[in-house]
């Protein structure tokens, strides 16, 4: 146990400096995930059609096997942090797209048609009744590929992203359960921050009428 | 009563292969209660969510005071019409205040003007302003929902009311009362209110005029009194139920409008 804590206090400098690393690759991915698959998914609510199509096509992305897919964007954008943060915003894509569109989508039509018939004009309905509504299910998709993105960023060691997966691969090759301990409880550590966080805030954004029956 | 809130000319609606009105025409007089009743698939919602532009006429016009319908902004035209539907549609997320004084939010009404308003529509059905403009509509029953839907139609305060079926899903005991609250809030109010439904019970309870459709076409028009004694021909007579006509205990069956009515007479015009 005392080699564990002399390892730590050694290394914990640059356990702080992957974790750095870590958010940044994680919080980018997220953020541009949010910034496209949101307002996709917004937009094809009603265009059930080209909704499917689509749905189907992001949800291919997630059968490529994390490592296989970091590998991929080594011959169209090389190493580093920028292929890493493609990868995991494509992975992060559908199940925020889908909760998007299942948020929406679900909002009880007869709210719908009770706006309309009011005399609200589309982007009145979207702004005063389906976002407020579909909220919670939006948000519990951004926490789930926010869950997702932090454990993944990992393997973005494999094409010199960098992150908490550098210190696990490093204990890895050397065969040293606590260096590979000192990369994973950290990443443990953010997802269950991360988790909580996003929970909280759900929690809070979530209007007071609505929480009778918010299950997220 | 001369005057015409509504009217259709030479409408024509096809869904599909199948026509649900066909060069339809009607007017519906100003300041009364006119029910829209017949068998479902006869053609009355769509008629209801043709004067708000809810479903648009194949060919033919409609005719809002006066101007037609479709010469207006759909949203504009919607904002002036008030529109109450079975589901009740009440937002759940936003307060009863909130809920009633949407309309006037639309029109960029201030929040003082809103929230006086609300205040003044929740007394007017019934629910102690204090007590309820905070509440969300979970927290109501569903006869105090409907009442806030009523509420919300009310608040721009305009001079055509669309219900369609609006007290179908509520419990026997509710609907008796909102049916009465109605007649009563509208000898005040004086709206022109054309209801859709398919409960004849409620359609004479209520009606000053009955339009009674079958097959997208009007098989009879007048008071509930006129339908009742001299209906036009055997469908009046079934669709207004066999017993009541010729039975002995035909006085029970009066509406209660008329009866109403009747009783006010006799008091003199004292009441």
């Amino acid at each position: 146990m005392s080699l564990f804590w002399d390892t730590l206090s050694a290394d914990w400098e640059q356990i702080l400096q992957k974790t750095g690393e870590h958010i940044y690759l994680s919080a980018i991915s997220v953020l541009i995930a949010c910034l496209i698959a949101v307002p996709l998914g917004i937009y094809l609510t009603g265009r059930k059609r080209i909704a499917n199509g689509i749905i189907t096509a992001v949800s291919v992305i997630q059968t490529i096997p994390s490592l296989a897919l970091f590998g991929f964007m080594i011959p169209l954008v090389g190493i580093g942090p920028k292929p890493a943060i493609i990868a995991l915003t494509l992975y992060a894509l559908l199940p925020m797209l889908q909760n998007t569109f299942v948020g929406i989508n679900g909002v009880n039509p007869a709210l719908i048609e009770a706006g309309t018939g009011m005399g609200m004009t589309r982007l009145q309905i979207l702004r005063m009744i389906q976002l407020p509504i579909a909220r919670s299910v939006i948000l519990a998709g951004v926490r789930l590929v926010a869950v997702q993105t932090v454990s993944m960023a990992t393997i973005a060691t494999y094409i010199a992203a960098g992150g908490l997966g550098d210190i696990i691969t490093r204990g890895i090759s050397m065969i040293n359960t606590i260096t590979i301990l000192e990369g994973a409880i950290p990443v443990s550590l953010l997802v269950i921050i991360v988790n909580l966080g996003l929970l909280g805030i759900n929690r809070l954004l979530t209007p007071k009428g609505l929480r009778h029956l918010n299950k997220f | 009563m001369s005057l015409t809130a509504v009217e259709f000319k030479e409408v024509t609606k096809k869904y599909g292969t199948e026509t649900v009105l066909d060069n339809f025409c009607l007017s519906v007089p100003e300041g009364q209660i006119v029910t829209i009743i017949g068998p479902s698939g006869c053609g009355k919602t769509t008629l209801l969510k043709m004067i708000n532009r809810l479903i648009e006429p194949d060919s033919g016009s409609v005719w809002v005071e006066g101007k037609a319908n479709g010469s207006v902004d759909p949203v504009l035209l919607r904002r002036n019409i008030g529109y109450v539907i079975q589901q009740i549609g009440l937002f759940p997320h936003m307060t009863i205040e909130e809920n009633i004084a949407v309309v006037p939010k639309l029109k960029g009404e201030e929040k003082r003007v809103r929230l006086r308003k609300a205040a003044e529509l929740l007394h007017l059905i019934g629910l102690e302003p204090d007590s309820y403009r905070r509440r969300y509509p979970h927290e109501l029953s569903g006869g105090q929902q409907q009442r806030v839907g009523v509420a919300r139609a009310l608040a721009s305060d305009p001079s055509i009311i669309l219900m369609d079926e609006p007290f179908s899903a509520l419990d026997p005991i509710s609907r008796v009362q909102l049916q009465r609250e109605l007649i009563k809030l509208n000898e005040r109010l004086k709206k022109t209110i054309i209801f859709v439904t398919h409960d004849i019970d409620e359609a004479l309870k209520i009606a000053d005029q009955i339009i009674l459709m079958r097959d997208g076409t009007v098989v009879q028009k007048g008071s509930p009194e006129q339908l009742l004694q001299s209906p036009e021909n055997d469908f009046v007579t079934e669709f207004l139920g066999n017993e009541r006509f010729g039975r002995p205990e035909r006085s029970e069956i009066v509406p209660f409008k008329a009866r109403y009515d009747g009783l006010r007479q006799r008091a003199g015009g004292m009441v």
